[in-house]
């Protein structure tokens, strides 16, 4: 949702960044206000997957150059923990199964561990019950998932659910999907896009990244961006994915005139 | 270790050996007789035997180690705590000698429970088949030692057709320095019964002593058995063990073995699938660091056909410590049809941590299913990764995931306090961990 008297949420500026001495994201500018939906859309390997891990810390990429600004503050500053505990959430594409933990365990971890850094109080197990099982109504989730162990034997669309759920519980402020929609069918998309939708309002901003328009048609962006070769070369609304999934992504390299191998 | 040495040693052991001749039965006092020659002629092995290559023992010779003399008069209140709250029956030994009024036996279910001075009398018959016929003591020097020194123990008979639904808790208690104690455990579990034993090894004080303990279980037709064996002992002393389990057709063994404590442990853990459809699981977790050292050698034996196994063997290493993990599935040529899986999963939390694991394979017969794999590794930092963008800090994602790599183990232990009471223990190792 646009709004006029939204303010940035997140300002990514310029950003660069490489993975065992390869460029992979060449010079990102976004900005994304309270409220908004982005779509963040590309061919496998353009650096989408990439941004997100960024965004939400992942040590494994290191930032060359540019700037994120997260609420004012320098989001590359923060520990990957420090940036959830002030709002960024990553739902994961492959989400880790932990044998052994508890999945109520897991959940109740997080929420305590994150609500005591908003100076709120910590829910004892059984308040925690009830208010995880609420949530869990959002997702049409299976209160057997709680007692099971994190994400293990969970199929794919049970993993997604279980992310959003993280979501849901952890009230984040920026959602970033990363590639949610995957290994999901009709039905399991559509509750997961679902609750993704009532999830989102004037005070957090989404990030959508996907493959496919199909996500979009359930959860509506507000601005969708094409990335390729660790840019965005193209910005425009939720029209243009609909372009994008008739037409392709070869035909936008060619209107940008965006010259192969191009090094910044 | 030299040879004088080691000869040296158990010839001081054996000078506290005497004849009991109230309790003596031919049988018994034979097979003592027979042990006390082969702890004459067998040596301490040294890092020079394939079976101890990884684990040096030769300071356990450093100390004559010799039985208790004195035995401390503990008053309930002093052991409670350690006390399984859902068993029935209660069998305490102190420092090797059998503490009854520490001890709850309760006959309610018909079970047979007691030490073996006081059981031998009335169930000779049904004891002599199986004492001393499991694990053998003809090549084994602990083995021998433990049956040289053997005038007490527990005794188990679950007769035919009995399930008994609260388990049963052998307790060891170790309370002097510098002591050596031999317990002894029989468990017979008669066709079509069913129980669970927690064998339970406990540190009154932490001292340097020896615990050289020897359990036979014996699983007839159509019998169950759960068996949970616990090694608590303190963090100097030496723990020796030799297990074997016999199972009978159809019968289903179920194991868990886990190793805290000592500062050298060794578990020799014999499974013999000796009949056609036995079934056994047989889990393992030790959990280490300083400067511990656990062992643990199993041999699973596929001797008729129609036999299942399943293994899984883990290790969480800390400190400098090591841990050996020794594997060993047999086949032999007329288990036809056996269905077999070992994995052997380690978790090393330091750069001094060491394992070395060893999964062995030896089919014989050619329709089977069989499968074994090992790992070794550190944590993986896309598991951490997750927890930490899930607000956890990082110290709180690896101790998570450490304790995980534990639970899995942990959580198939049948007995509830004792699951939630290990579940803390294996929290506090992680949240003690030295990375």
């Amino acid at each position: 949702m646009i709004t006029n008297n939204s303010k940035p949420l997140l300002e990514v500026q310029g950003l660069h960044a490489s993975v065992n001495g390869v460029a992979i994201l060449k010079g990102i500018d976004l900005t994304i206000n309270y409220g908004e939906i982005h779509a963040i859309m590309g061919i496998n390997g353009s650096g989408k997957s990439t941004l997100a891990k960024i965004l939400a810390g992942h040590s494994a990429y290191q930032v060359t150059a540019g700037n994120v600004i997260f609420d004012g503050k320098d989001l590359l500053a923060l520990a990957p923990e420090e940036r959830a505990r002030s709002g960024v959430f990553l739902a994961f594409q492959y989400p880790i199964e932990i044998p052994g933990v508890a999945n109520n365990q897991f959940l109740r971890l997080a929420y305590n561990t994150v609500q005591t850094q908003r100076g709120k109080d910590e829910l004892d197990p059984l308040e925690f019950d009830d208010y995880v099982r609420e949530k869990m109504k959002l997702l049409e989730m299976n209160p057997d998932f709680l007692d099971r162990s994190v994400n293990e034997g969970f199929s794919g669309g049970e993993k997604k659910r279980n992310e959003i759920l993280q979501m849901a519980l952890l009230e984040p402020r920026l959602n970033i999907l990363d590639e949610t929609d995957s290994g999901l069918d009709i039905d399991a998309l559509r509750i997961v896009a679902n609750g993704v939708n009532q999830l989102t309002n004037k005070d957090n901003a989404t990030i959508l990244v996907t493959h496919y328009q199909r996500l979009l048609n359930y959860i509506v962006p507000d601005y969708v961006h094409v990335m390729n070769s660790g840019r965005i070369i193209k910005t425009g609304g939720k029209e243009l994915a609909l372009e994008l999934e008739t037409r392709g992504y070869d035909w936008i390299g060619a209107e940008e005139n965006i010259p192969e191998g191009a090094a910044l | 270790m030299s040879e004088v040495a080691s000869n040296h040693y158990l010839e001081g052991l054996l000078k506290t050996y005497s004849q009991h001749s109230s309790d003596v039965t031919p049988w018994l006092s034979q097979m003592r007789n027979e042990a006390v020659d082969r702890v004459g002629e067998l040596k301490i092995p040294t890092k020079r035997d394939e079976e101890w290559r990884f684990t040096d023992i030769s300071s356990l010779t450093d100390i004559p180690f010799q039985t208790a003399q004195t035995i401390p008069q503990l008053q309930p209140a002093d052991i409670k705590h350690h006390y399984i709250q859902e068993a029935a029956t209660r069998l305490v030994f102190v420092d090797g000698h059998y503490a009854s009024a520490l001890s709850t036996i309760n006959n309610d279910s018909g079970i047979i429970a007691g030490n073996l001075s006081m059981l031998l009398p009335s169930y000779s018959a049904k004891i002599a088949p199986h004492l001393g016929q499991h694990v053998s003591y003809g090549d084994n020097i602990f083995a021998a030692l433990n049956t040289a020194f053997l005038h007490d123990g527990v005794v188990i008979i679950v007769p035919q057709n009995i399930s008994v639904s609260s388990p049963i808790q052998l307790l060891f208690i170790a309370t002097q320095k510098e002591v050596t104690s031999h317990p002894r455990c029989l468990i017979i579990a008669e066709p079509g019964s069913n129980v669970t034993v927690v064998e339970d090894y406990i540190a009154g004080q932490e001292v340097a002593y020896v615990t050289n303990a020897v359990t036979e279980i014996s699983v007839a037709d159509n019998a169950h058995v759960n068996h949970i064996r616990l090694q608590r002992d303190s963090n100097q002393a030496f723990h020796i063990a030799n297990c074997t389990a016999t199972l009978a057709h159809a019968s289903n063994f179920q194991s868990i073995n886990v190793a805290l404590g000592a500062r050298i442990s060794r578990l020799n853990l014999n499974v013999q699938l000796a009949s056609e459809g036995a079934e056994c699981a047989v889990n393992g977790l030790a959990l280490i660091k300083k400067r511990q050292l656990a062992d643990t050698h199993t041999f699973i034996d596929h001797i008729k056909p129609h036999g299942t196994s399943r293994q899984l063997h883990k290790c969480i290493v800390d400190g400098a410590a090591h841990a050996v993990f020794n594997g060993k599935i047999m086949v032999q040529p007329n288990a036809q049809q056996t269905d077999s899986s070992q994995t052997s999963r380690n978790l090393l939390l330091t750069g001094q941590a060491q394992v070395n694991t060893k999964p062995q394979l030896e089919i014989f017969a050619d329709d089977v299913k069989c499968a074994h794999g090992a790992t070794v590794g550190q944590l993986d930092p896309e598991e951490i990764f997750y927890l930490k963008s899930r607000g956890l800090s990082e110290q709180a994602a690896r101790n998570l995931l450490t304790y995980a790599f534990g639970a899995e183990i942990i959580e198939r232990i049948p007995v509830i306090s004792l699951k939630n009471q290990l579940e803390q223990a294996v929290l506090e190792y992680t949240q003690s961990t030295e990375s």
